[in-house]
């Protein structure tokens, strides 16, 4: 899937993440801010590339602003920028692979 | 060298004299010689204490490089003391000196920076946080902080471990000749407690207030003859932030099934019958502990004998509704609870001494039944951690905490099992604040769980038919939602020690480490 145009998803409410896709090149280039960074930022960031290449997404800016949000609130915040970077609002195949 | 709850103690402290913890009572029947300060005897002929501003006083005083000033907490987030002193002190170009603090938290920023200039070197106290936890987190005070409990500061005051050259005292009312009360002022703030030990061992002693009242200022708090300059200033602290209407009972469900949980445990012990003893404080689920226990008691017909500590007005009404004996206080959380202090008879203030200190004769908390306590985490042996967050810097407060648990016979930890996605039962706390030896029952909003060392209580609760579980259980719970935290990575160098309240070392903080993502 190709990053069409940027997207966000998610809140800055603590317990959520805020997550911005854009048109990149040459792969994922990922930023992650996170007050529990130093115990779950590797696991924030296995999930956003695990989710990126689920999807199909090749190349993106992944942008993570985290206020402690679980990791299934991670994956449909990730999805939803996804998603809405290519316009699909209706029908959206959650957690599905490569659309 | 490792303690009794498994933390390395760095071998040069051991050089440097420290002693490991070696358990709750390890030190019971120690006896040991108290130290006293320099008096000043006062000028018969002079009936003033009183001097024009903070720079006469310190002039006065003597105030020389590397001298330790101590400071109280009773205003909180409201004190404009310890700013408006360490300013003069910072005006006056001095340098190398040591804060030896009951508490101090957001409302002295200049601490952090006179921690970054050199100001100061040294610090002890029992809550640190915001930029100054940042600041010795990161490694900029010169020597290593020592965190201590309510008790241990006292005990380390009377041992001489911590010796103090001038303590400067906030005081709602004075006298011109230092009679000092927490009351009589336009910004109160109940009890002093804190404060009370702090001028019976300091050489020298400044009160400061913005109320001048006529002599003699009685009842006092802290009495004149302790007092050798008086200093009158616009303004003590913001009275809003010293003192809130009143602590405000929680709304959150999870909150309050936790209390109801706790106060089912409770009842189920041998200990709560007519007159039992009872502290709590002031967060979510001890407040709401506080107000569901009134049903409890009023349905068997019986009432707390005395409760001890912070007080909060849920706990006055208690005692208006008759369902407490009295209460002995430390320190008041809002207007309902300095309104009654010394205003009815059954509620009075103690020193931190008597309130307590582990070593004197016997200390009120020596009596306690139930302490109803709050973690930031709390592993799989039950230590508890109150002073470090999830990214490893400063930012709590012992307080109390290893004090009361150490020595009430039922201590309960209430805690939510996650906040966020920080799980707050896990495999080992980053600090050890609390040892696991002192807690007894831990009650969740995911179950509860009773220290194996408290076979005695399992029995209780199992003939009350409480569910309980193993801790681990809690622990899997925990992590099933939020996943494996990481641990956290730090430098070498010691920042901080934790005292255990009898003198030894339960952990050290180390530096963090800066953290880079890519790391890994």
């Amino acid at each position: 899937m190709r990053i069409e145009h940027k997207a966000m998803a998610g809140t800055l409410e603590s317990s959520d993440v805020m997550v911005t896709v854009e048109p990149a090149e040459q792969g994922i280039q990922l930023s992650i801010t996170s007050p529990v960074i130093r115990q779950f930022g590797r696991a924030i960031k296995q999930t956003a590339l695990e989710t990126m290449e689920r999807l199909g997404v090749i190349d993106a800016k992944v942008t993570i602003v985290d206020q402690g949000a679980l990791d299934c609130t991670l994956k449909a915040r990730l999805e939803s920028a996804v998603y809405r970077s290519v316009g699909i609002t209706e029908n959206i195949p959650w957690g599905r692979d490569n659309v | 060298m490792k303690n009794s709850v498994g933390r390395e103690i760095p071998r040069e402290l051991i050089e440097q004299g420290w002693q490991p913890y070696q358990g709750k009572d390890a030190y019971n029947g120690t006896e040991f010689q108290k130290v006293g300060p320099k008096i000043k005897v006062a000028d018969q002929g002079s009936e003033e204490k009183v001097l024009n501003s903070i720079e006469e006083a310190i002039r006065a005083c003597g105030l020389k490089d590397g001298m330790t000033l101590s400071f109280h907490h009773h205003f909180r987030d409201g004190d404009y003391i310890v700013e408006t002193v360490m300013r003069e002190i910072v005006r006056l170009g001095f340098r190398d000196m040591k804060l030896a603090c009951s508490s101090i938290g957001s409302a002295a920023p200049i601490v952090a920076d006179c921690i970054e200039t050199g100001v100061v070197t040294g610090l002890t106290t029992s809550g640190i946080r915001d930029r100054i936890g940042e600041a010795v987190s990161h490694g900029k005070l010169k020597d290593i902080a020592i965190l201590r409990t309510h008790g241990g500061r006292i005990r380390a005051i009377e041992q001489g471990k911590i010796h103090i050259d001038v303590a400067f005292v906030g005081a709602p009312s004075c006298d011109a000749y230092g009679n000092a009360s927490g009351k009589g002022g336009k910004s109160n703030c109940g009890s002093l407690s804190y404060a009370e030990i702090d001028v019976m061992y300091a050489d020298q002693v400044v009160v400061i207030t913005d109320t001048l009242v006529p002599f003699p200022n009685k009842p006092s708090h802290i009495e004149g003859i302790y007092v050798d300059y008086v200093v009158e200033v616009n303004e003590i602290g913001n009275p809003k932030k010293i003192a809130s209407a009143a602590a405000r009972m929680t709304t959150n469900p999870k909150d309050l099934m936790i209390a109801e949980d706790c106060v089912r445990v409770m009842r189920a012990l041998p200990y709560f019958v007519d007159g039992f003893s009872f502290q709590t404080g002031v967060g979510g689920p001890s407040i709401a502990t506080t107000i569901f226990l009134r049903e409890h008691l009023k349905e068997l017909g019986i009432k707390i004998g005395w409760i001890v500590g912070g007080v909060s007005t849920h706990m006055v009404n208690l005692m208006k509704e008759g369902l407490v004996g009295c209460i002995a206080d430390v320190q008041d959380f809002d207007l309902g609870a300095i309104e009654s202090l010394g205003t009815d008879p059954r509620h009075f203030d103690i020193s931190v001494s008597e309130y307590a200190n582990p070593f004197n004769k016997g200390a009120f908390i020596n009596k306690l039944d139930f302490v109803i306590l709050s973690a930031l985490e709390i592993d799989t042996d039950f230590n508890v951690n109150v002073l470090t967050g999830s990214d490893g810097v400063l930012r709590g407060a012992a307080g109390g905490h290893p004090d009361t648990a150490a020595c009430a016979k039922c201590c309960i930890i209430v805690t939510p099992l996650v906040r966020g996605r920080i799980p707050t039962v896990c495999d080992r706390v980053v600090t050890v604040t609390t040892a696991g030896d002192s807690i007894d029952v831990l009650v969740t909003d995911h179950g509860i769980a009773v220290n194996p060392l408290r076979q005695d209580l399992i029995k209780h609760l199992n003939a009350a038919g409480i569910e309980h579980v193993d801790i681990h259980t809690l622990r899997d719970k925990a992590y099933s939602i939020v996943g494996q935290p990481d641990d956290i990575q730090f430098e070498d160098r010691v920042v901080a020690i934790v005292e255990a309240r009898d003198g030894t070392v339960m952990d050290v903080v180390r530096q963090v480490k800066p953290f880079s993502i890519s790391e890994d």
